[in-house]
């Protein structure tokens, strides 16, 4: 039925329209207005002054205690998550432990925002079960020992419940992806345990521990509700702080705002270009 | 030697998750002095506030879920159909979200969509309540498109379209009754993914000023001692009952198939 025409207008592009559509309203635009907006005056002209105006000592102090806080959470998250997958994957545990695992970690790793705050008050907080019990059984103060759930190691403490799980659910398939055949040859080639883990896995897995590392980073530079619900509007966090610049303008300049809206995504968006680079070379040997 | 190790580490993992878990149960339930009762989850449940917002939210999770199921679904068979050369740039787009923070995207809609633009959403309850939408849909797009794209995966798109337009169905027609029977289990775990992120969200909510549910927790939590927890407990439960309800449509999709 086809007729050969030389030239046709690519209709096929117009399915993708209303995607496309969607997108630039309300995922690609609203991002540029940020990105363009800090690099203008109020009245419209280009200047570099709202990233120079950047340079104080809060907003530095609230991007390094950001950084610092998904560096720390994304490592010991990165860590534990690996631990416990390995342990599960290769430690000789049940197999009948695993699915129960990856389900809870289904669970926990959506487990953020309000009420994981919540949840940790509960137990950590200065009334909390185990802050309680602790006292009472051993006379441990953890107020005592300088622990405070509502500041930077809180923080960390409570991130890790939806840190920790990420990483379980995404380390288990590269871990199931390692060959069987892999760890024989080295054997056979007269490897130990820990050369074949020195030499053949962890080079293998590096790309993707690297990759969720990156991937973590940004879950926790991004994060706003945990903080915000756990410490309020104190605790000085890029994002806390960018929360009450949108509620109420407390940096006196909207520009300003725009400029520091614009500091986060150049953080995260580097966290995950790194992830996603890595990521492909990773899925080449894990076929 | 391993297996010590293992176990350790698989138990300290545990008694972390644990902890909380048992530390708001727990608490929770201590309202009535000296003894254990559901005093708090009384008071949360006679809370009128809970209702409309649990309600408001819940609403918005289900036109978020309609929107990206309408949008997701057609793209997705579009682009396995006939502009494979779109792909990677479509599922650049979808992973964005995970790149931009939420607060970013939020901000942004706040300053293009005020009261003297060309679109002025954020004007009326209801505009609001469309932009709030759809910055939920962004939220779910990554899980949302990744999910329906690997069921799309599974089965033979070109052949079943061809079949079906040479008995005469037409576009519509396929996709809703050949494409989306075929990834209605895809459709279905996106779907539950999406309701876990959308019931409790606070900063989008919040920001836009939408009497959501998250805020609400928030707001219960600044000012209440043991609501807060039991509010916790019902989150958790609905975070679980939507995982399980993933596990229970793929569970079962996989015994139709045996079956077949």
């Amino acid at each position: 039925m086809r007729r050969p025409v030389r030239w046709r207008l690519p209709l096929e592009w117009l399915g993708i329209l209303p995607f496309v559509a969607f997108a630039l309203l309300f995922l690609i635009l609203p991002t540029m207005k940020i990105v363009i907006g800090a690099f203008q005056t109020s009245d419209g002209s280009f200047t570099l002054q709202n990233l120079i105006d950047l340079n104080t000592d809060s907003i530095r102090n609230a991007y390094w205690t950001s950084i610092k806080l998904s560096l720390i959470t994304a490592f010991l998250g990165c860590a534990v998550g690996f631990a416990m997958a390995a342990s599960v994957v290769f430690g000789g545990l049940p197999r009948r432990l695993r699915g129960p695992l990856l389900t809870f970690s289904g669970v926990a790793s959506n487990f953020a925002g309000v009420p994981l705050a919540f949840a940790f008050i509960a137990t950590l907080g200065p009334a909390g079960l185990v802050t309680l019990w602790l006292k009472t059984e051993f006379g441990i103060n953890l107020r005592a020992y300088g622990f405070n759930l509502l500041s930077f190691w809180g923080l960390v403490v409570t991130y890790l419940f939806f840190q920790i799980p990420l990483m379980i659910l995404i380390i288990i398939p590269a871990l199931d992806g390692l060959k069987r055949e892999w760890r024989e040859a080295a054997a056979v080639l007269g490897a130990t345990g820990a050369q074949y883990w020195r030499m053949v896995a962890l080079p293998i897995l590096f790309p993707s521990l690297l990759g969720t590392f990156a991937l973590l980073f940004a879950n926790a530079f991004g994060a706003v509700a945990t903080a915000f619900a756990l410490t309020g509007p104190q605790l000085n966090i890029v994002p806390i702080k960018l929360f009450a610049q949108i509620r109420g303008d407390v940096l006196g300049n909207p520009n300003l705002g725009y400029a520091l809206a614009f500091g986060m995504i150049v953080i995260t968006g580097l966290a995950n270009v790194t992830y996603i680079v890595l990521r492909t070379r990773s899925e080449r040997w894990l076929k | 030697m391993t297996r010590v190790l293992a176990w350790g580490a698989f138990l300290g993992g545990c008694l972390f998750f644990l902890l909380p878990l048992i530390g708001m149960t727990e608490f929770s339930l201590k309202m009535r002095r000296g003894e254990y009762s559901f005093d708090a989850y009384r008071r949360v449940f006679e809370d009128q506030r809970f209702w409309d917002t649990f309600g408001y939210s819940l609403i918005l999770a289900g036109a978020t879920i309609v929107v990206g199921v309408l949008l997701v679904v057609p793209t997705a068979y579009w682009v396995r159909l006939k502009l494979p050369q779109a792909r990677p740039v479509i599922e650049f787009i979808t992973l964005l979200p995970l790149v931009i923070p939420a607060i970013v995207i939020v901000f942004g809609y706040i300053r293009l969509y005020n009261t003297s633009s060309v679109l002025p959403l954020t004007g009326s309850a209801l505009g609001t309540d469309i932009l709030l939408t759809m910055g939920y849909v962004t939220l779910a797009l990554p899980y949302m498109y990744r999910a329906v794209d690997t069921g799309l995966r599974t089965i033979d798109v070109a052949t079943l379209t061809e079949a079906a337009q040479s008995l005469g169905a037409g576009w519509i027609t396929i996709l809703a009754r050949i494409i989306l029977p075929n990834v209605l289990v895809a459709v279905l775990s996106g779907a539950f993914l999406t309701l876990a992120i959308v019931i409790g969200e606070f900063t989008m909510a919040a920001l836009l000023n939408r009497p959501a549910f998250g805020p609400f927790m928030q707001l219960l939590g600044a000012n209440r001692a043991y609501e807060p927890p039991a509010l916790a407990v019902i989150a958790f439960a609905i975070t679980w009952g939507c995982m399980g309800l993933i596990q229970l449509v793929t569970r079962f999709s996989k015994h139709e198939r045996a079956k077949a």
